[in-house]
């Protein structure tokens, strides 16, 4: 029998070849073909763990820090290690019901995983974080308090300069994929956060922690031979005088428009207000997000950097330039003289450009009194210059001019969206839409002349512009940092290290223009902001401009324009206010401010008598009427969406507390609120806000009519 | 030939025994990097036997001493004893059902004192014992229909007790007799039956029931066209073809699905399942649970298992990451990786080549115990060597298997080289009576 199996051995021997053969086989396609088990070998053991650097600080000009790090604590979840710790204990910590403390769980899931950690809540207010610090023994592993530093603004100032940071979002992510954000990091946004986001960031260090499978640190991997030591953010010396800088967001409440001084020897900014501004603290807390979304949403747009970002027709501060442009092309010198007998009749009788002293003028008096006649001429002889064959050429010729004094161009300051402003040129005007070629001439866009019509400027670009006429024909590019600790390592600064000259004009040039507007602040239109031991060259501006309102441009109140440098030689501040629809002129309003941050910045200090003038500036309000408007129409769906969402509260308050009350519909509910809003309860102030809330079908009841009366 | 051998050590099978030992100490070297914790005082808990390491090492000088004892016995003992061990092993098998402790999971453990007993796991030395001895018997002819159902008893009446102490895994093991029945003339038709009904069991899994039910009535009108002659000369062979035909439809529509939902428990059709990477259709309606609910189940089921199972052995690449660099091991990823799992450790810490190494020692071992079985004078002792073999070779390649996702997960370990001290005694008697029995090859045992 067992000779007649014998063979069967060899078949057994087969089976066991073929089955080690499938399993080795196996093996190999596991072990050596399939790479993609290292990796989530790698997923599931291993921890690289981000090192975030503080980022670098922002100082001023006096070394204080104006932009800083302090800690903020963060609750962060595990959510797979959340199970099973006392919901109700923790949301009664927390102040927030389970409906809420579900949604975050998920949230978190959804964001990171659910064996990751996330921030569950982030920077705790003080009160809050005390609570769990003492009972987080309890919630171990499920919930950790982390620490995070977080940017803080000691003086609550230049809130539009230095810039907020925020979390990325996807589109960052995608136009930075090289600079290695994961989503949750935070990045600049705005101001010298994100210009100099690279600096201040720092490099981010990796710690490579090995993890067991209940994900619990189990130490470094390979001893941490693979860890990236993180080194901490460059710090930013900035031109910025914060004592002016706060001065001027002083004088500026209750206004809009902005300041921007520029120190002429090196175009660092010594201050750059934009009005109205917000508490840049805001933006850094617990309230962020409630906070960002309030002053996204304001009418008054305190996030817009006006500095840079809103342009304006430059008004007569545009004189001084068509001065430089006559005299460097040689239509006018300085004993040409205009007579002006109420307007100026060069394009005739159409449409005259008035003029506010009817008199005969020098460049010099023309500038002192800002007389619009005397500029119209210098523009009509550049422009119908027999030196040139037609008005395309002529008109480029004084476009050279503009962009040379950094009109027309971004000039490159070192605080995102910077605008362009606009200088018409030849194309503009032969656009058939506008006139076509050949049908326009110096008549056309006279009032350019003047710093109207069709020229625009950045505060930022007419404060370089005083720069450049103190410095008698040179310019740098106006910029808040001055040096990197440790290096400028991107070279983001040799931009602001050379000197422009941009066109050679003679010196004998920049002293009638000079001379002009020294008589501006002795004789003309500014001497009321005269201060006394410096001599200030300044010039005025009261621009016309007009709102489009549903399509029809309604004239609003002038904008106040002013602009100076000081001293005359050796100027130290090159410096520009507008305040927007103020009504009024120049001299108004930009020339006082203006002279105060002068003698401020000159003087280091302000006498009483001047003090009480700063009070008195900052007291005024000339909040634009539209804006004003736009503010009320605001507050009152917003006390709509609040009443509203009372409503609701107190309904599900009732639904809550009456039980039988089952068939208790929302129109009863509303009632029963209107006859409570009926009896007199608070402050009529806070019946007014009440009634404002009046919905469509309640009108008919006798609240309307108390709504006109609450108004009145 | 003489009985009296004046040395011990004389007729040994030296290479068995020195696999052996090799295996042994693969297997503490894996449960060492397993479960050693940065930090542990090695040596003075290896003294006190705190870890598992150094009890498995305790179990391996207990088991050595039992193998020396073994040597020393006359070989005919064991002939003479087998059919007394059977019924002892049955007697303990029974014992479980009223004295089991109350260990998770299982009823097929008894507790006596600080051991853990486990009959289910070393009756089968009983059974390869007696197995052989009936094949052996002069009277015994194997080719009788009666002796094979006979002897297919003797193996499967331990496996039905054990699947009652739900120890499937345990039970299933015993069908690795089948090939001592094989080798000793079972007609080669029942193994082919029994791959054939084992493939349409996986088609029924892998196959959409009605797309089967088609494929299997094309198949038997395509038989029936090749025979189309011979069928009009006799009708049987059609007759024949027609209850083939429902025999193999009832299996896939009826018994399948009768044995998955009444027989086999809830998470052993799931493992099958599992493999195949199927969800288990046979829930019942209200059992079928929310995506979520399944997906917990999954992690925390077979799936996990073997998904881990894979990542650690696959992230081993060619080389390993080394003895205590194996992460995945190291850091309790693998769930039961002292025990079941232990080949994770192997694969992770010595990569393809480490796997390679170990499979190809298992390989030699059974290659090794087939040559000795057929040098054998006693059927005896060739039965009872098929016997080891297959034991040994289904252990192997199912526990291989189900770590490298080719087997469910039945939870048997791998011979040697598992944590476990019943395991390890269990399998080193069984070897060591086999190293007895070679040693007295040229005499002829009844």
């Amino acid at each position: 029998m067992s000779a007649f199996n014998q063979s069967r051995s060899r078949v057994i021997r087969l089976i066991f070849l073929v089955a080690f053969v499938i399993i080795i086989a196996q093996l190999f396609y596991l072990q050596v073909v399939s790479g993609k088990f290292s990796q989530l070998a790698d997923d599931n053991a291993i921890l690289r763990k981000t090192v975030y650097p503080p980022r670098g600080l922002v100082l001023d000009r006096n070394k204080q820090a104006i932009l800083n790090n302090t800690l903020t604590f963060d609750l962060m979840v595990t959510p797979s290690q959340a199970k099973g710790i006392d919901t109700a204990f923790f949301c009664r910590l927390m102040d927030i019901d389970t409906a809420e403390f579900q949604r975050r769980i998920i949230t978190a899931i959804i964001k990171n995983k659910s064996f990751r950690p996330s921030v569950f809540e982030a920077s705790l207010p003080p009160q809050k974080y005390a609570r769990i610090q003492e009972n987080i023994w309890r919630f171990q592993n499920g919930f950790y308090i982390q620490e995070r530093p977080i940017r803080s603004y000691p003086f609550n100032a230049a809130a539009n300069i230095l810039g907020y940071i925020g979390e990325v979002d996807s589109n960052y992510l995608k136009k930075h994929s090289e600079d290695g954000y994961q989503s949750g990091d935070y990045a600049g946004m705005t101001g010298l956060e994100a210009s100099y986001e690279k600096v201040l960031m720092g490099e981010r260090g990796m710690q490579v922690l090995i993890k067991d499978n209940f994900n619990r640190i189990q130490g470094p991997y390979e001893g941490g031979a693979m860890d990236v030591e993180a080194v901490a953010g460059d710090n930013l010396y900035s031109s910025l005088d914060m004592e002016l800088q706060r001065l001027g967001e002083k004088m500026m409440t209750n206004k809009v428009g902005s300041i921007v001084a520029i120190d002429p020897a090196t175009g660092g900014i010594i201050a750059m207000v934009s009005s109205p501004t917000y508490n840049p603290n805001y933006l850094t807390g617990t309230e962020r997000r409630k906070n960002f979304s309030d002053l996204y949403t304001d009418p008054r747009l305190p996030l817009l950097n006006r500095a840079v970002n809103a342009s304006y027709a430059p008004g007569s501060t545009f004189k001084t330039l068509q001065a430089l442009v006559g005299l460097g092309e040689g239509v006018i010198n300085t004993r040409t003289t205009f007579s002006c007998n109420g307007a100026f009749y060069g394009c005739g009788s159409g449409k005259p450009m008035g003029c506010l002293d009817p008199g005969t003028y020098y460049l010099t008096s023309g500038i002192t009194h800002s007389c619009n006649t005397y500029f119209a001429n210098v523009m009509q002889r550049v422009i119908n210059n027999p030196k040139y064959p037609n008005v395309d050429s002529s008109l480029r010729a004084w476009n050279n001019y503009m962009y040379a004094f950094g009109m027309g161009h971004r000039l490159g300051v070192d605080v995102p969206t910077e605008q362009k402003g606009n200088i018409p040129t030849p194309e503009y005007f032969n656009n058939p839409k506008r006139f076509g070629p050949g049908k326009w001439g110096f008549c056309s866009f006279r009032s350019v002349s003047i710093g109207q019509g069709e020229v625009t400027a950045t505060p930022l670009q007419v404060a370089n512009e005083m720069a450049y006429i103190a410095n008698k024909g040179y310019y740098y590019i106006p910029h808040i940092v001055d040096s990197i600790d440790g290096g400028d390592k991107f070279g983001l600064l040799d931009k602001y290290k050379t000197k422009v000259i941009p066109i050679n004009l003679a010196d004998s040039i920049f002293e009638a223009v000079h001379d002009g507007m020294q008589g501006v602040m002795e004789s003309g239109t500014g001497r009321g902001s005269k201060v006394p031991g410096i001599v200030i060259c300044g010039k005025t501006g009261t621009v016309e401009n007009y709102a489009n309102i549903k399509g029809q441009l309604v004239k609003q109140p002038n904008h106040s324009f002013f602009c100076a440098f000081a001293p005359r030689e050796n100027p130290r501040i090159a410096i520009m206010c507008v305040v927007e629809n103020s009504g009024r002129y120049g001299g108004t309003y930009a020339a006082p401010i203006v002279s105060l941050m002068i003698e401020k910045y000159i003087n280091d200090t302000l006498s009483k008598a001047r003090l009480a003038r700063v009070d008195a500036l900052a007291n005024t309000n000339l909040i634009p009427p539209l804006m004003l408007q736009k503010m009320k129409a605001k507050d009152s769906l917003q006390r709509a969406r609040e009443e509203e969402r009372a409503l609701k509260n107190e309904l599900k308050n009732i639904k809550d507390t009456l039980q039988s009350d089952d068939n208790l519909s929302e129109a009863e509910v509303k009632d029963r609120k209107t006859k409570d809003d009926r009896q007199p309860k608070d402050s009529p102030n806070k019946k007014a806000v009440k009634t404002d809330m009046v919905t469509p079908e309640k009108q008919r009841e006798p609240v309307g009519n108390k709504k006109d009366t609450a108004r009145k | 030939m003489n009985q009296r051998n004046p040395a011990i050590s004389k007729g040994i099978d030296w290479s068995l025994a020195g696999i052996y030992f090799l295996l042994v100490a693969i297997g503490l070297t894996a449960i060492f990097a397993a479960t050693y914790k940065e930090g542990d005082p090695v040596l003075q808990s290896f003294l006190k036997f705190k870890t598992d390491y150094s009890k498995q090492f305790f179990f391996f000088v207990i088991g050595t001493v039992i193998g020396f004892f073994i040597l020393l016995t006359d070989s005919k003992f064991f002939s003479a004893t087998a059919n007394l061990g059977y019924v002892m092993g049955i007697f303990f098998l029974l014992l479980v059902f009223p004295f089991h402790s109350p260990v998770k999971g299982t009823e097929s453990i008894i507790k006596m004192g600080a051991f853990n007993f486990q009959p289910a796991e070393f009756c089968k030395i009983f059974v390869a014992l007696a197995l052989a001895k009936y094949l052996s018997r002069p009277e015994t002819d194997f080719s009788k229909i009666r002796s094979q159902l006979i002897a297919a008893g003797i193996a499967l009446f331990p496996a039905v007790l054990t699947i009652l102490q739900s120890e499937t895994g345990l039970a299933l093991v015993y069908f690795a007799f089948f090939i001592v029945m094989y080798r000793e003339g079972l007609p080669s038709v029942i193994l082919l039956i029994g791959f054939a009904i084992a493939a349409l069991i996986v088609a029924t899994i892998v196959i959409e029931p009605n797309t089967l039910a088609i494929i299997l009535t094309a198949l038997a009108a395509f038989i029936a066209y090749i025979f189309r002659r011979q069928i009009k000369r006799r009708r049987s062979i059609f007759t024949k073809i027609v209850l083939f035909w429902v025999l193999c439809v009832g299996i896939q529509r009826f018994a399948v699905p009768y044995i998955f939902k009444n027989i086999l428990q809830k998470h052993q059709v799931e493992r099958i399942y599992d493999l195949f990477g199927k969800d288990n259709p046979y829930l019942k309606k209200g059992e079928s649970e929310t995506a979520e609910e399944s997906k917990k189940i999954k992690e925390s089921g077979s799936s996990y298992n073997v998904r881990q199972s894979k990542i650690a052995i696959g992230s081993g690449r060619v080389l390993g990451k080394g003895l205590l660099k194996a992460t995945q091991t190291r850091y309790d990823f693998v769930p039961e990786q002292r025990t079941d799992f232990i080949f994770c450790t192997v694969g992770e810490g010595f990569g393809f080549t480490g796997s390679f190494v170990l499979l190809g020692l298992y390989l030699i071992l059974l290659f090794r115990i087939i040559t000795v079985a057929e040098r054998q004078r006693s059927t005896f002792s060739r039965c009872y060597a098929y016997g080891v073999a297959g034991v040994f070779f289904f252990h192997i390649a199912i526990n291989v298997g189900m770590t490298i996702g080719l087997a469910p997960v039945i939870g048997i370990p791998l011979p040697f080289v598992s944590y476990g001290g019943t395991a390890l005694l269990t399998f080193t008697i069984l070897l060591f009576i086999l190293i007895r029995l070679d040693a007295d090859r040229q005499m002829v045992l009844r």
